[in-house]
C-alpha cells in the first residue's frame, strides 16, 4: 500500500490519494530528478510529479529514488548496461534551462532494452505552469509507451460538504486530476448537485436548490465567474448533461406529471420532450450527438436505457439486478458505467455494448456517481469510507483502485473534465 | 542534488542527443489559461446564507396547521403508509377549508442508489401527497411540491435507522399566507 500526501493551495488543506490496490503488470521506469539551471526556487519537482502520475496510473512502477544507479540529465547519454540492471524498462531523464528570458524544460524518454531515445520534448515554462508541465510531459510518457493518451493535466470537479443538518455549506470545487490546488467555484448554504462539463472545459452545469422553493439548473463559466439561470420549472429541474457539441442540455423535468427526459437548445432556449412515460425517466448522459443513454424504472425498478434524442423507442440495455442506474459513457462509446444495486449493496458496474458483457467493478457499498477520464482508461466515483463521503477511482479492468480524501468535510459527485480544447 | 552547466555545453549536449534521433521538437503551450497559482482560472461565485426558518406566529394559518407534518415511507417506494392516511387527511381538510393556506411540500429519500434517482423518487412522494390532498379538495394552487432527493438527511448516520427516519415528505406550511 503505497500513500501519496499531496499540500493543496490555500482553498483547500489536504486531499490525501491511496493507491490501495496496484496494477498487477505495471511497467518499471527510472525517474531521474530533473537537473538543470532552474529558477533558484523550482517550484516543483518535476520528476515527482511525474512519478505520483505515473504511479496512480497503475500501469507504472516507477523505481524508488534510492534505486537510482546513476543521475544523468537531459543531453547526458545514458550508460545503458547499468539502467538494465536495476530492471527499468524505461528511462526518463530532464532539466530545467534557462531559455533566453524564460525558461524551458526538457526531457528524453529512452528504451532502457533497446538503447534507444524514443521521445525528447522541450517546453516553455513559468513559475505558474511547472505542475502542469509535469502533467504534461507524464502524458507524453504514457501515450509513447502505452498508445494511449494520458489524461494527467487535466481537472476534476465535484460537490463538498461541510456541516450538519441545519447549517451546512455545499461547495462545487475543481482540483487537479492529482488531487492537488482544490479550489471553491461555488459556495451556497443549500445543495448543489450534478456538476456536469460541456466539452470546451469552461463551462459547468449543475443544479441548486438556492431558491428554496424551487431548484434550478445553471451554467456557469468557470474563467469569468458568470452563471445563467437556465431552467427551473415546476417540479424537479435535474440531471443536467451537456451534448458532444456544447450546443444542447439534456435534463430532467417533471412539470407534466412524470420525470421525463428533455433537451435545452442553450442558444434558444428551446425545450424539446425525449420521454414521454409514466415512470421515472431521469440521469440522461449523451452517447453521441444523436443518442442518449438514461435511467428508467419503466420495467419496474430503475434500469439503464437508450432513446433517440428525436424520440422513439427505448432499447433496455441492463439486464443484470433489479437497481442499474446513473449512466455514464465512455468517451470511445464503448462501455457504459453505472450504480449496480444488490443485496442492500450499491457498487459500479460496467457494461460492454457491442458484446453485452456486465461487469461489477467496486466492492463497496455505497458507490455512486461513477466519471470517465478523458482517456477512457479509469473511472472516478463517490465513495463512503469511516462515514465520509470520499472519493475512489478504479481501472476499467478493475485492477486499480484508488481513493482520495479531503481533510474535513465530505466528497461527492465528482465530474472528470474532458481534455481542454 | 543540482547539476548545473555551462548554457552552451547544455545545448550542445542537447542538440547532439535529440539530432540522433530527429525529435528535438519544441512544444508550444497548450491548455486553459493559468492563474497565479499555474491553475486553470476560477473566479468562485457565492450565495449569500444562512437563510433560516422564520419564527411562526402560532396564531397564524401556518401556526394553527394540524401538528404532525411528517410523513414518512418504505424504501424504494412512493405509496403512503396506512398509519399516515389519517395524518394527510388532517391537513388535506384544513387546507380545503382555508384556501388560503399554500403548503410546500418537501420529498426526502434515504442515501442509497444514485442522487439523481433519489431526487425523482422524493418528487413520486411529494406527489403522492400532493395528490392525497387534492383529492380532499385543496386547490392545485394550495399545493407546491419540491424534491431534495438524499441531500437533507435529517440523521447523516449510514444504518437503517437512519435511513428510516430520512425517507420523508417534510408539510411545510408558507409563513406569508394570512389568517382567514
Amino acid at each position: 500500500m503505497i500513500a501519496v500526501s499531496l499540500v493543496a493551495s490555500p482553498a483547500r488543506a489536504v486531499i490525501e490519494i491511496e493507491i490501495t490496490q496496484g496494477g498487477d503488470n505495471a511497467i518499471p521506469i527510472a525517474i531521474v530528478p530533473f537537473g538543470g539551471n532552474g529558477p533558484d526556487d523550482t517550484p516543483a519537482d518535476i520528476a515527482g510529479i511525474v512519478s505520483a502520475d505515473l504511479q496512480r496510473s497503475g500501469n507504472f512502477a516507477p523505481l524508488n529514488r534510492q534505486d537510482l544507479v546513476a543521475t544523468p540529465v537531459s543531453g547526458d547519454r545514458p550508460r545503458f548496461a547499468n539502467w538494465r540492471l536495476t530492471g527499468a524498462d524505461f528511462l526518463l531523464i530532464g532539466a530545467v534551462r534557462s531559455d533566453g528570458n524564460g525558461f524551458a524544460v526538457e526531457f528524453q524518454l529512452y528504451d532502457v532494452v533497446q538503447q534507444s531515445l524514443m521521445i525528447g520534448y522541450r517546453f516553455p515554462v513559468t513559475d505558474q505552469t511547472f505542475r502542469s508541465v509535469a502533467h504534461r510531459i507524464a502524458d507524453e510518457v504514457y501515450e509513447e509507451i502505452l498508445g494511449v493518451p494520458g489524461a494527467f493535466n487535466t481537472q476534476i470537479a465535484f460537490v463538498s460538504v461541510e456541516g450538519r443538518t441545519g447549517d451546512r455549506t455545499y461547495r462545487l470545487e475543481l482540483a487537479d486530476a492529482d488531487g492537488e490546488g482544490a479550489r471553491e467555484m461555488l459556495k451556497s448554504p443549500t445543495p448543489i448537485l450534478s456538476p456536469s462539463w460541456a466539452p470546451d472545459g469552461v463551462r459547468i452545469a449543475y443544479v441548486s436548490f438556492e431558491d428554496r422553493t424551487r431548484s434550478a439548473i445553471y451554467i456557469q463559466d468557470r474563467e469569468r465567474g458568470v452563471r445563467e439561470k437556465v431552467v427551473s420549472r415546476e417540479g424537479i429541474n435535474g440531471a443536467p448533461s451537456f451534448s458532444p457539441d456544447g450546443q444542447r442540455l439534456a435534463l430532467t423535468l417533471s412539470e407534466q406529471g412524470s420525470p421525463d427526459i428533455h433537451v435545452l437548445d442553450i442558444a434558444s432556449g428551446r425545450l424539446t420532450r425525449v420521454t414521454d412515460n409514466a415512470a421515472i425517466d431521469t440521469e440522461a448522459v449523451w452517447l453521441d450527438d444523436e443518442t442518449i443513454v438514461f435511467t428508467s424504472d419503466r420495467s419496474g425498478g430503475p434500469q439503464i436505457y437508450e432513446v433517440p434524442v428525436r424520440g422513439g423507442r427505448a432499447r433496455r440495455v441492463t439486464f443484470d439486478g433489479k437497481y442499474n442506474a446513473s449512466p455514464t459513457v465512455s468517451p470511445d462509446g464503448s462501455t457504459i458505467a453505472f450504480v449496480h444495486g444488490v443485496d442492500g449493496r450499491f457498487q459500479i458496474a460496467s457494461i460492454d455494448r457491442a458484446s453485452g458483457v456486465f461487469r461489477t467493478l467496486t466492492q463497496g457499498t455505497l458507490d455512486e456517481s461513477p466519471t470517465f477520464s478523458p482517456n477512457g482508461q479509469m473511472i472516478l466515483y463517490a465513495t463512503e469510507k469511516n462515514g465520509r463521503g470520499t472519493l475512489g477511482a478504479v481501472s476499467l479492468d478493475g485492477n486499480v483502485v484508488q481513493s482520495l480524501t479531503l481533510d474535513d468535510g465530505s466528497f461527492r459527485e465528482p465530474a472528470w473534465s474532458p481534455y481542454a480544447e | 542534488m543540482s547539476h548545473r552547466f555551462p548554457p552552451l555545453v547544455v545545448i550542445v549536449l542537447s542538440a547532439v542527443a535529440l539530432a540522433a534521433c530527429g525529435s528535438s521538437e519544441i512544444r508550444p503551450e497548450e491548455g486553459p489559461p493559468l492563474d497565479a497559482n499555474g491553475q486553470p482560472i476560477v473566479q468562485p461565485v457565492t450565495i449569500d446564507g444562512p437563510q433560516t426558518g422564520l419564527e411562526i406566529d402560532p396564531d397564524s394559518l401556518a401556526g394553527r396547521a394540524p401538528r404532525e407534518r411528517v410523513i414518512y415511507f418504505d424504501y424504494d417506494q412512493s405509496a403512503l403508509r396506512p398509519e399516515f392516511l389519517d395524518i394527510v387527511a388532517r391537513h388535506g381538510r384544513y387546507l380545503a377549508q382555508n384556501p388560503d393556506g399554500r403548503v410546500r411540500l418537501e420529498g426526502h429519500t434515504d442515501e442509497r442508489g444514485s442522487r439523481e434517482y433519489n431526487i425523482a423518487l422524493g418528487e413520486s412522494r411529494a406527489e403522492t401527497v400532493s395528490r392525497m390532498l387534492q383529492l380532499q379538495g385543496v386547490g392545485g394552487d394550495q399545493v407546491r411540491t419540491i424534491s431534495y432527493g438524499e441531500e437533507l438527511p435529517v440523521d447523516e448516520a449510514h444504518n437503517s435507522e437512519a435511513w428510516a427516519k430520512n425517507r420523508r415528505v417534510n408539510v411545510i406550511y408558507e409563513t406569508s399566507a394570512a389568517l382567514n
